[in-house]
């Protein structure tokens, strides 16, 4: 039986973040996953790092948020010195277009509601008219009347940061599974026995970052973890000259030169099927907001899962049935890839999450009635 | 290089490859005209600028790009050369607004 000081279940974005902040620990991890017939967020995602609308109505998430950008620079540069691929990472601040009085109200409310979460000054987040707009995006439509801005949102390429993570964990005591998915998750002495792929491994602590996979294997260790799958739909085009110097929350321009549309929220339970429909409708907005892209042809369109909570906040907690088995669990893993490496890990190799996620447990999910 | 093999049935095709007419046979596609009057590279590459041409032959690989009558990146394997064409070397990524 191989032993190692904690295992990981599931390779995407949040596992690896994990795994990668836990080896930088110093622990010997295993990272679990399935092969390619899986559900994987990490593979299909729009590459933001977004922070401006994170955590309306829950401070604590806008500040873990705002902590992962933080974090992220740095981030960024440790993984590219640790493994030689960077993750192209660009802070350069990010914009939500408006097309309406009534939208650009409704932003303006948000970053009031939102202005003292991180100390009286505020975060910087402000409302642009179409005049400053662009000044930064010049060619932008006709319809934007404004946008709102952030400084401290910027996006990354998710496949490298995910190949990355991989790597600086493989460069460590990392050892990664693949075909290995879990079927069974045990109490062993004051650890945890593991079955999956045909052999067992056996680890002092567990951490569920199996994406949709979670809400199964938490049952097996007393947690409960209801994520259900919310689809997102998401365009690429043919590569271009830089032209854009920032992203929007819906367009990116990649640092090879692709432009990145999307993305589709859509309830469709576990079909991963792109369509025509919400195509169009992604191109419309994209060319109603910068009319040039109607020239520019479409290479590719995927559709991919988001793992979403009730609430759409992040899921942390460690079972208290089962101490030392851990679930992650949220839906912007590129986002707060910085803090899960960087924070999480930390707090998990320590055997206890921090007070700052007291408030991210599954304990909001119940329903209190006298 | 390439020679063509036969004289063939077809009538000829004249079209300009950056502003030089090149005479063709009529159905050759872009990247086969191209590839028989003796150029070999029809451009260069968006991440390092080295020089590319037509590869595959059949839409997948990409390499083939050129601009055709002001429409950047198309795939010369995969367009017929039509008298009059204007053809031009696609250097690097295309432009994004006009
Ligand atoms: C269209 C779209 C756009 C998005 N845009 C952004 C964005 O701009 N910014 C951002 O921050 N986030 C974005 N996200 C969200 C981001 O992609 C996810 O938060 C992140 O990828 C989740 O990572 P994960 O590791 O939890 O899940 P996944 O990538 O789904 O990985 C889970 C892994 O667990 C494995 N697994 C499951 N069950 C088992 C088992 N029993 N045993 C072993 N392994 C198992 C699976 O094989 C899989 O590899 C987007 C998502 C989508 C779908």
């Amino acid at each position: 039986m191989r032993r190692y000081d904690t295992i990981v279940v599931g390779g995407g974005l949040v596992g690896a973040a994990v795994a990668y902040g836990l080896a930088r620990e110093g622990e010997s991890v295993a990272v679990l996953d399935e092969g390619d017939v899986a559900f994987r967020a990490s593979r299909g995602n729009f590459g933001l790092v977004w922070v401006q609308s994170k955590g309306d109505g829950r401070p604590e998430y806008a500040r873990w948020t705002r902590r992962s950008s933080d974090l992220w620079p740095g981030f960024a540069e440790l993984l590219a010195e640790d493994t030689g691929i960077a993750p192209d990472y660009h802070k350069p601040g990010g914009l939500h277009f408006c097309f309406s009085e009534a939208e650009i109200e409704a932003r303006r409310a948000m970053i009031h509601r939102m202005h003292n979460v991180h100390g009286p000054g505020g975060d910087g987040t402000r409302i642009l008219d179409r005049k400053e707009v662009q000044d930064l995006v010049p060619s932008i439509g006709p319809d934007v009347l404004g946008a709102s801005y952030s400084p401290h949102d910027g996006h990354a390429s998710p496949l490298r940061l995910l190949r990355g993570l991989h790597a600086g964990l493989a460069k460590r005591t990392g050892a990664y599974f693949a075909d290995h998915r879990v079927q069974r998750i045990e109490k062993d002495g004051g650890g945890f026995r593991v079955e999956a792929g045909g052999e067992t491994f056996s680890g002092g602590k567990v951490v569920l970052a199996a994406g949709l996979g979670n809400r199964e294997l938490g049952a097996q260790v007393g947690l409960d973890v209801p994520v259900r799958p919310l689809k997102g739909q998401i365009l690429v085009t043919e590569r271009t000259k830089p032209v854009l110097t920032m992203p929007t929350h819906v367009i990116r321009q990649t640092e090879e030169g692709t432009i990145m549309m999307g993305d589709s929220q859509e309830d469709a339970g576990f079909d991963t099927r792109s369509g025509t429909g919400v195509i169009s409708a992604i191109a419309a907005h994209a060319v109603r907001t910068l009319p040039w892209l109607a020239t520019v042809r479409v290479v590719r369109s995927w559709a991919a899962l988001r793992v979403m909570t009730p609430d759409g906040y992040p899921l942390y907690e460690q079972s208290e049935s089962h101490p030392g088995a851990f679930t992650v669990n949220c839906h912007s893993g590129v986002t707060l890839a910085g803090a899960h490496a960087q924070a999480l890990a930390p707090m998990i190799a320590l055997g206890a999450l921090g007070e700052e996620l007291s408030a991210f447990t599954s304990g909001r999910f119940d329903v209190r009635a006298n | 290089m390439f020679e063509r093999t036969d004289a063939g049935a077809g009538g000829q095709v004249g079209f300009f490859f950056e502003g030089s007419r090149v005479e063709a046979r009529a159905g050759d596609t872009v990247a086969a005209a191209i590839l028989a009057h003796g150029e070999r590279s029809v451009r260069t590459t968006p991440a390092s600028g080295a020089p590319r041409g037509p590869f595959c032959f059949m839409g997948t690989c990409f390499e083939c790009l050129v601009e055709i009558d002001g429409v950047p990146n198309r795939q010369a394997c995969m367009v017929v050369v039509a008298e009059g064409m204007d053809v031009r070397r696609q250097e690097g990524a295309r432009e994004a607004t006009p």
